[in-house]
């Protein structure tokens, strides 16, 4: 690396340009190029489940209106807020270097981001799962089939199934991802990114406004589409 | 030299804009609209999606390379999707056995 910097100094490049590529233009658009190809892969990771879920929300519509119903939207809205102001100061965070700020500015975005991840995650695990769970609706744990929600009842499971693994995943990405936003917070404390180079906190970027996507949609489908409407609140 | 630098205003923009939409999606949510409740939230669903892909994801300053993935991703999605319905939705538009015992009755029967 060190060779790399001197060589890189001697030929006017940045430090962190790498050899193989024509100019630091280049180097950026490569790695936006391949963080891209991951997240196509990553649609299409969510789009299966996406997918068995608009199959089965079509053969068991009522039971489906049925579990919405059972969802707290006040939770839903305000982790959907929680994490789309994470998404600003993520943005803000690689702002921040392209405008040539110094490192601490980015990490103070960047603990922000964390910090509203943290909130989102608490919010699901310990209010809304922990309800969840008390009021037996946790299928495999002690589910059960109310006599209220009808004919439709024994299939109301299989929504709570769709929801746990549809929440479960997305907070599962967003745990993946606290970690890399410290170890870059790290390396933007020790000023290694500036108005040239700032690849990591775009690429860990990227991946953060995805889940925020991902949950943009999870939102409307798991909390809202029950029959909201209705009085007797769809049953 | 560095990339396309997004002003601080169109960032804040967009996120009001973000705020305004998740309010109208929940807002909506409680409004009879008959068979249209589903596509309304989803129709939000998509304009917020886009929101975030073309600004705080830069897409709309990239090159046009990265715009062919990102517009690759979704399409293959929609593939998933369009398919998976298109059995799904269409299984009983042909006629079938009553169940299942008496179908293996008649295949069997003859020998």
């Amino acid at each position: 690396m060190a060779d790399m910097a001197a060589h890189n100094a001697h030929h006017g490049q940045h430090d962190a340009f790498q050899h193989q590529f024509e100019d630091m233009e280049q180097q950026r658009d490569a790695g936006t190029f391949g963080m891209w190809v991951f997240l196509a892969q990553e649609i299409m990771f969510f789009g299966g489940i996406f997918g068995a879920y608009i199959v089965y929300r079509v053969l068991f519509h009522d039971a489906f209106e049925i579990g919405s119903n059972l969802l707290n939207v006040r939770f839903g809205a305000i982790n959907t807020i929680v994490l789309i102001a994470s998404s600003l100061t993520m943005a803000m965070a690689i702002h921040s270097a392209q405008a040539g700020k110094k490192g601490k500015t980015q990490v103070m975005y960047l603990l922000l981001t964390v910090l509203l991840g943290v909130i989102f995650l608490t919010l699901k695990f310990s209010f809304e799962w922990r309800t969840d769970y008390h009021e037996h609706l946790i299928p495999g744990f002690g589910f059960v089939i109310r006599n209220a929600w009808g004919g439709a009842g024994i299939h109301v499971p299989l929504f709570f199934c769709f929801y746990f693994f549809m929440t479960g995943l997305h907070a599962l990405h967003m745990i993946i991802g606290i970690p890399i936003i410290l170890v870059i917070a790290v390396m933007a404390w020790r000023n290694r990114f500036d108005e040239v180079y700032y690849a990591p906190l775009e690429m860990v970027g990227l991946y953060w406004h995805f889940v925020d996507i991902v949950w943009i949609f999870l939102f409307p489908l798991l909390y809202l589409v029950g029959g909201r409407y209705l009085s007797n609140g769809g049953q | 030299m560095s990339g396309h630098v997004v002003p601080v205003k169109t960032y804040v923009l967009v996120f009001l804009a973000l705020m305004v939409l998740t309010g109208l999606t929940t807002g909506v949510a409680f409004i009879d609209l008959h068979a249209w409740n589903t596509p309304a939230a989803l129709a939000i669903a998509v304009v917020k999606m886009l929101l975030v892909v073309l600004f705080f994801m830069h897409v709309k300053y990239s090159p046009k390379l990265t715009k062919m993935v990102v517009v690759a991703g979704f399409f293959f999605l929609s593939l998933l999707v369009a398919f998976t319905l298109a059995d799904e939705l269409t299984r009983n538009w042909s006629p079938r056995a009553l169940d299942w015992s008496t179908a293996a009755s008649v295949t069997h029967s003859p020998r």
